[in-house]
């Protein structure tokens, strides 16, 4: 269980994080959702016990990561954001080294390690420098450093950054699997990663939690509003813009020129694409398209961090 | 079972040292040094024709200012730089184990750099005579001043992401407790014990002669438990700022 209580922390006259109360439970994935500097990887640094925080509190199960720091890092995976890592070390000698800091010595290193290099896919890497590997497989490496120990809770900042399309499924469907026993929070700019994996979703802007929610109300509430897209030929702009506000519903009217046709936005919580087209076809303008577009979680998070 | 060797301490001691016998530096560093002071060993033995480690000993405080902090300029440094500071610091590893780690590390490599001089007097013991329990005494006094200069590297380390302004900051500070004591001549008389003290020459020449005098210990172990202290009020200000 990761809990915070108007957690602070300034560099500083700057506030990176203003104030975040949020708790999440275990067995729950959240997924931290925010643009570069809003505060992400400060507030995971916070929990990781790495920085401490200006003011108000966090709590892993309950201990404060201040007064039970070692605790606290006991119960924590940790995969920092650029995923640092000792790159004269072998694979298997840095996992190993990891796992006796943490406490765990003979069998159950063993045991530890084979299980993380084996999750994680490491195998064919195992006997090598870490120096010497490639992005997705030093990514792989950073989290079975966070995961090695079987801790309760995971911190994974950006877990599938530099991966290309089919590490990032595998890293995905292992979270997927970790998730039953263990809290997890991850960070990450890929808003369909977030909406697939996550069970909950946390928008970070400004230092300040614009929006939290589980994925699927967040995304309920997104589709409230639709946007139709309507492509003409040739048109005059003002007429069509006048014509397609007074359609019943019809909230704000963009108009743009593509390529030399004319793309009209209309938003609205109603259907119009039947109206748009009785519009279209009574004034006689070509219609060369009309797409309705729901809100995605893109929109949402554009709306909230801009 | 839990026990010393198992636990963070002693992990993290193994590691810094496996890190030392991994990298070239420590390599070079130890022959540079041999190389000089074996050279400073053999000119009165050959030339002069006398069996004396004078040569070594007078210029040994001045070689372990470069010495210490070359030895320690990677500890805190390549952390900051590499980032792994932040992985080093999310393990459940208390500052004082990590920096008594780091520490033991640096000063395990100045003693068995040290080590290899034990050949000269060996040499020496051959040819001639020598006082085994000055020369036992002088080289505790020799490593003790590395505790202090490695101290003090450490804390220069922990300045900086830099190894080479680690080992510039470490160098000065080790150059101020070299240069005290030759100032005692020029500084105003009632400084004078004052500059005495704090440079470490006048407390090697002490345990050189064979002379185990407390206050030669403490001063050792008071300084560089001051640049411990000092070292981890910098790790812990890092992680308040």
């Amino acid at each position: 269980m990761i809990k915070t209580e108007n957690l602070e922390r300034r560099y500083g006259p700057t506030v990176a994080v203003a104030g975040v109360s949020f708790e999440i439970n275990a067995g729950e994935v959240a997924g931290f959702l925010g643009p570069n500097g809003a505060g992400k990887t400060t507030t995971m640094r916070m929990l990781a016990g790495v920085l401490s925080p200006s003011s108000g509190r966090a709590e892993i199960h309950g201990l404060n990561v201040e007064e039970r720091s070692l605790e606290c890092r006991r119960l924590v995976g940790y995969l920092p954001e650029s995923n640092p890592l000792y790159e004269e070390m072998e694979v298997t000698a840095f996992l190993k080294w990891n796992g006796a800091m943490r406490g765990l010595a003979g069998a159950e290193l063993e045991a530890a390690v084979s299980a993380a290099v084996g999750k994680c896919g490491l195998a064919q890497a195992a006997g090598k420098d870490i120096g010497e590997l490639s992005k997705g497989y030093r990514q792989r490496v950073g989290i079975a450093n966070a995961i090695l120990h079987n801790p309760p809770v995971l911190l994974l900042d950006e877990p599938t950054s530099g991966l290309d399309p089919n590490q990032a499924q595998e890293v995905r469907a292992l979270i997927g699997e970790l998730r039953k026993e263990k809290t997890i929070m991850l960070s990450t700019h890929i808003l369909p990663e977030a909406q697939s994996v996550c069970d909950r979703i946390m928008i970070i802007a400004g230092g300040k939690i614009a929006a939290d929610a589980k994925t699927a109300d967040l995304m309920a509430c997104a589709q409230g509003g639709h946007k139709f897209v309507l492509t003409l030929a040739n048109a005059d702009d003002s007429a069509v813009r006048q014509a397609l506000l007074a359609l019943p519903g019809a909230a704000c009217c963009e108009y743009e020129e593509k390529a030399g046709e004319a793309v009209f936005t209309v938003s609205s919580e109603n259907d119009l694409r039947a109206a748009i087209f009785r519009t279209a076809a009574g004034n006689n303008w070509p219609v060369l398209g009309l797409e309705r577009r729901t809100a995605s979680l893109e929109d949402i998070f554009r709306r909230l961090t801009q | 079972m839990k026990t010393f060797f198992n636990g963070p301490l002693w992990n993290l001691y193994k590691r810094e040292l496996a890190f030392y016998f991994n990298a070239p530096t420590a390599y070079v560093v130890m022959v540079v040094f041999l190389l000089i002071a074996g050279y400073l060993f053999a000119i009165p033995l050959f030339l002069v024709n006398q069996s004396t480690l004078a040569g070594f000993l007078d210029t040994a405080p001045l070689l372990l200012t470069f010495l210490a902090p070359a030895v320690t300029m990677r500890l805190f440094a390549e952390e900051f730089k590499s980032g792994t500071a932040e992985l080093l610091f999310a393990l459940p590893a208390r500052e004082w184990e990590i920096i008594a780690a780091k520490l033991a590390a640096a000063l395990t490599i100045f003693a068995l750099t040290l080590a290899f001089t034990l050949v000269y007097p060996a040499i020496l013991l051959m040819l001639g005579d020598l006082d085994k329990g000055a020369l036992a005494c002088g080289y505790l006094g020799l490593f003790m001043t590395g505790l202090l200069l490695c101290s003090a590297g450490l804390f220069a380390s922990a300045l900086t992401k830099s190894q080479v302004t680690a080992f510039i900051t470490g160098f000065l500070a080790a150059f101020v407790f070299f240069m005290a004591g030759k100032l005692t001549p020029y500084v105003p008389a009632p400084l004078a014990p004052v500059a005495d003290f704090i440079g470490f020459e006048a407390h090697l020449e002490n345990m050189a002669r064979g002379v185990l005098d407390t206050r030669d210990l403490l001063y050792y172990f008071s300084v560089s438990a001051l640049f411990l202290f000092l070292t981890r009020l910098k790790l812990q200000t890092m992680k308040a700022d």
